[in-house]
């Protein structure tokens, strides 16, 4: 059965608090921590985009299992952050890991779930033996406009999935998506920043695809939540996901590794799968994980993985795991941030 | 504009650490050269195109404060001579980091970054620079 071969993630260097971003706006911080259960996010340095943290992730993966980039066939970047409107970063990221000649490429776009369904085409590529293994990679330098409550947790991040048939430590066993067309978030073609369609983004939009997408592949493997060992989610913020696995009946201890909105904000495609990333960083043969992706707009993706007897000889160490990448951070202040994220107008003596 | 094709022709080398390597004396460059400066015409032939491992040290290093439009964001950085485990010096930035949490002897491996970017309509430039391990 096909699965994930590798994986690796990457997130930036630097932080910002919620506090520091209430004081510009005249917040009450401990209420926009609370309701957002978020304690800092990630911020992009002037040098990264989403074409830079890709490369990182995707080498991250090759660290950990020796694959020739001549055997990988596609390469599927999602990300609401590209780089260029027109100009693909999945070349980008395909030449910086020497990928040959002939592969299939392009670039995703379904807000935050657009890494996920790049998951779900590689598999499908790979079970069709079009290729042997296939890059998914969900990153995103999101945007979330000054004085927005977006602004607390839209970050940086991002981690890619090498998915074949061969050497495979984690089977997907299973693969489904939901999707209606809801006004929950969106952005413009040339806006600069998302807008939120307030009353949909709850129920309407997060809520209603995440519970129906992890009920429907629970139902269609017969599995119960009490059968999987950890369950991640899409987190915009640390209350949702919580909130969803609550509804869905999981304990904080399967949700908890997966957890990590609060310390490095929402990485939007790369959201969902970093919090997988994060959980087979610890998990060990035999675990089951449910994963489950939300794209606004809106729709879900869910995966049923089974951890395998390979995990115990894969170089997990050749790489960086998540809880390493959050350990070294520099804190920055609101002034900084908006020097790094260009919001501030600058003359001809930048750039 | 005027620059496109230097960019396109050193993507490689600059995305990969790829030089050569001279198979008659054993030593490495980067950039890429087409013929040893030390063998000369005995290397004809003998140079092979590898790439190198990214590891390396600092040899020597020097603070940025007063820096180009395209760096202006990034100011102070630190520029250093990194000398490659493979043999090679190269100048490279060192990121994520304060200027002075470097020092000579450090290690540093490679990082994947975006150099510069042509306007806000033009190409961006990537490429490597280092970061402390």
């Amino acid at each position: 059965m096909s699965g994930i071969v590798s994986y690796g993630s990457y997130i930036p260097y630097y932080r910002i608090k919620p506090e520091e971003i209430a004081r510009i706006w005249g917040d009450e911080p401990e209420r926009m921590k609370k309701n957002l259960f978020i304690l800092s996010k990630s911020v992009p340095s002037p040098d990264e985009d989403v074409a830079s943290i890709s490369v990182e992730a995707a080498r991250n993966a090759l660290k950990r299992k020796d694959i020739n980039p001549e055997e990988i066939g596609a390469i599927y970047v999602g990300s609401e952050s590209h780089p260029y409107a027109v100009k693909p970063t999945a070349t980008i990221v395909a030449a910086a890991i020497g990928m040959p000649l002939e592969y299939f490429a392009a670039d995703y776009e379904f807000a935050c779930k657009a890494g996920t369904a790049g998951m779900q085409n590689v598999k499908a590529m790979v079970d069709s033996n079009y290729i042997k293994y296939g890059f998914a990679i969900g990153s995103d330098t999101s945007q979330g406009a000054p004085g927005d409550a977006l602004e607390y947790t839209a970050s940086a991040g991002g981690t890619a999935m090498l998915i074949g048939k061969d050497n495979v430590i984690a089977e997907i066993n299973d693969t489904l998506s939901v999707s209606t067309d809801t006004p929950d978030f969106w952005r413009r073609e040339g806006e600069p920043y998302p807008k939120h369609g307030e009353r949909f983004t709850g129920e309407p939009g997060y809520f209603k695809h995440v519970i129906a997408a992890s009920k429907a592949i629970m139902e269609r493997n017969d599995m119960k939540n009490s059968d999987y060992d950890y369950a991640v989610f899409h987190q915009p913020n640390g209350k949702f996901p919580t909130r969803a696995a609550k509804i869905l009946g999981f304990t904080e201890e399967q949700y908890k590794t997966g957890l990590l909105t609060p310390y490095i904000g929402n990485t939007y495609s790369g959201s969902m799968m970093t919090g997988l990333s994060a959980v087979l960083d610890e998990s060990k043969p035999g675990d089951r994980i449910l994963a489950v992706s939300f794209g606004s707009g809106a729709g879900s993706d869910a995966f049923d993985i089974t951890v395998t007897d390979k995990m115990k000889d894969y170089k997990r160490d050749n790489a960086p795991t998540v809880k390493k990448l959050i350990e070294k951070v520099k804190f920055i202040d609101y002034g900084m941030y908006t020097k790094f994220r260009k919001i501030i107008i600058t003359g001809d003596s930048v750039e | 504009m005027t620059e496109l094709s230097r960019i396109w022709r050193e993507t490689e080398y600059r995305y990969n650490l790829i030089g050569f390597k001279c198979n008659n004396c054993g030593r490495s460059y980067f950039p890429p050269r087409d013929i040893c400066p030390y063998c000369h015409r005995e290397s004809i032939g003998k140079m092979e195109k590898v790439k190198f491992s990214g590891n390396g040290e600092i040899l020597s290093y020097t603070t940025v404060h007063d820096a180009p439009p395209a760096f202006k964001r990034q100011v102070p950085y630190t520029l250093a001579l990194v000398k490659l485990d493979e043999g090679p010096v190269i100048t490279a930035q060192i990121v994520d980091c304060d200027p002075d949490e470097v020092n000579t002897g450090k290690k540093v491996h490679m990082v994947f970054r975006k150099i510069r970017e042509d306007g806000t309509n033009g190409v961006i430039e990537y490429g490597y620079k280092f970061r402390l391990n």
